[in-house]
């Protein structure tokens, strides 16, 4: 694997962006372009979700941000909070999968990027503490992954991801792998998370309805190589809960974001 | 679950069973056992076949006890070998993994010198480590030759099964090689290591009885495989027996203390070591 990028000194603190990328391209070792040219700016505290097909790039995209891959060109920009040397730590991210270590507790998962970090062990155990309680896992400090259900999986995955209180939350389609009911559950949690914390969020997914019921604004990407094709923004009044989802608003920008989609799946009609 | 790395041994779990099936599966070895110590005595006895042919298992178990005073004392000659083998052959072969997972170059340059090692029959070896080291010493390193490399191949095979997304989350957290070795690649790894573990604990006892052997014939020597080749030598067909029983016990123990102890240390969280009904 790669080495983290080295993300570029893009001023964008001055914009009010969380997150800038300008001419971005991915092209793999095999030879497939896979991403771009790609330009996306992420206001601070903005809610914004990359949809496409399988394969469009959108989790390139995000790994980039992340600083997990290297552009092949183009410049990445991510905003440091002042007083942070190191621009990772400014980010959380969440995985397909929860991807915790199977061998500890949901305590000791939730504790890693601190210990990483060299935390206090005081200061740790509070942080642990808040971000436990946010998702509501309080109860399920001790327990291991395994004894955990899908959705409470995914749940400490993004405690993890809280407890550095990141500016940014990364989510690569963290909730593709579980059962409806769990989901509707999780995006209203997210929601009153994001609402709470004033986080910025971008969210990768393959759901339309997923996308536009949680973000401000939707980008639709097309595959190989990865563009955007079209971008919605989700106006309606906040807060958002169950009254959104089956209003005929959102039914309405779900199909406006549907008919934007189709022409990225060869063989449908457009 | 992908995040889960299986071993390459599993721990032997049937499906959850009943009571009773689990009496037969205990009850089943215990006859044909007694049924061949049976069959083995009225052979002997029917056929008149002196000791120094075959002993019947009744003269064997006599001798055991009779002899009990040298044949313990060799049985500890033999175990410590194998201790201090198998000991050498854990640490050596985790380290040595350690090694070539820090460094490409370390692996490409001597992984094909342990290939050889192993797949030289020890056998053919020992004669002239018995040259060239004091027996004792000889004896140990028979022992480690044939144990490390299963704990190698187990532990690179570990250390390179880490799950790719939490070693990205780790880089994404800027851990250091330090803190991915000891807070990702080992755990992941343990599994595989205890699993290469319990391959060298009977390895190191086979390496430790042919060194012995090898020795024996030269002289010197007192542990459970001299005694063998001893008695051979003086027609104590008996004694061989009993020796042989001792070597075979010591191998069980040695494999159930290590299959209990990969149970304990991996009961919370790994595969192997639950029970299939979750």
């Amino acid at each position: 694997m790669a080495e983290p990028a080295a993300l570029s000194e893009v001023d964008t603190s001055t914009a009010g962006l969380a997150v800038s990328l300008r001419g971005v391209t991915k092209v793999y070792d095999s030879g497939v372009m896979a991403l771009g040219p790609l330009d996306l700016d992420v206001r601070k505290g903005e809610f914004v979700s990359l949809l496409g097909p399988s394969g469009c790039g959108k989790s390139t995209a995000l790994r980039l941000i992340a600083g997990l891959h290297a552009p092949t060109s183009g410049s990445v920009g991510v905003s440091k909070p002042a007083g942070q040397a190191r621009p990772g730590h400014s980010i959380g991210f969440v995985f397909q999968e929860p991807t915790l270590m199977p061998w500890t507790s949901v305590r000791e998962n939730v504790r890693l990027p601190l210990k990483l970090a060299q935390a206090p062990a005081t200061e740790a155990s509070a942080r642990i503490a808040e971000a436990l309680m946010q998702v509501g896992l309080t109860e399920f400090a001790d327990a291991y992954p395994r004894e955990l259900s899908g959705g409470m999986k995914m749940r400490v995955s993004l405690a993890r991801a809280l407890v550095t209180d990141p500016d940014i939350l990364l989510m690569d389609e963290p909730f593709a792998a579980l059962d409806e009911i769990t989901r509707f559950r999780l995006n209203n949690d997210l929601l009153s998370l994001w609402r709470n914390l004033r986080k910025t969020v971008i969210f990768v997914t393959h759901s339309v309805f997923e996308s536009v019921y949680l973000s401000q604004r939707v980008i639709v990407m097309t595959s190989r190589p990865g563009r955007i094709s079209a971008e919605f923004r989700i106006d309606t009044t906040e807060p958002r809960g169950e009254d959104f989802r089956t209003s005929a608003d959102y039914a309405g920008y779900c199909r406006k974001v549907s008919n934007a989609l189709a022409p990225s799946y060869p063989g449908k009609p457009g | 679950m992908s995040s889960l790395q299986r071993p390459p041994l599993s721990a032997g779990q049937g499906a959850p069973e009943s009571s009773a099936v689990r009496l037969v599966r205990i009850l089943l070895p215990v006859i044909v056992l007694a049924a061949g110590v049976a069959i083995w005595e009225l052979v002997v006895r029917v056929n008149e076949i002196p000791p120094y042919v075959l002993p019947g298992p009744g003269a064997v178990f006599e001798t055991l006890v009779k002899d009990w005073p040298v044949l313990s004392q060799s049985l500890m000659v033999t175990l410590l070998t194998t201790l201090e083998g198998f000991v050498a052959a854990a640490f050596g072969g985790v380290a040595l993994a350690l090694l070539f997972n820090q460094s490409k170059w370390l692996e490409y340059s001597l992984f094909p010198y342990a290939v050889i090692l192993q797949v030289t029959p020890v056998i053919a070896i020992a004669p002239l480590l018995l040259i060239y080291l004091p027996q004792q010493t000889a004896v140990i390193v028979c022992a480690w030759i044939v144990g490390f490399f299963p704990v190698l191949s187990n532990t690179t095979l570990g250390l390179n099964s880490v799950d790719r997304n939490l070693a990205g989350l780790f880089r994404l957290y800027g851990a250091s090689r330090m803190q991915t070795l000891r807070y990702l690649k080992l755990p992941s790894a343990l599994p595989f290591i205890l699993g290469g573990l319990r391959i060298a604990g009977g390895l190191s006892l086979i390496g430790a009885v042919v060194a012995e052997i090898a020795a024996g014939s030269a002289g010197a020597g007192s542990g459970l495989a001299y005694r063998i080749a001893e008695s051979g030598y003086r027609l104590n067909i008996a004694r061989m027996f009993a020796a042989l029983l001792l070597l075979s016990a010591a191998g069980i123990v040695i494999y159930v203390l290590l299959a209990l102890t990969s149970h304990l240390v991996l009961r919370r969280w790994h595969e192997s070591a639950l029970g299939k009904e979750n």
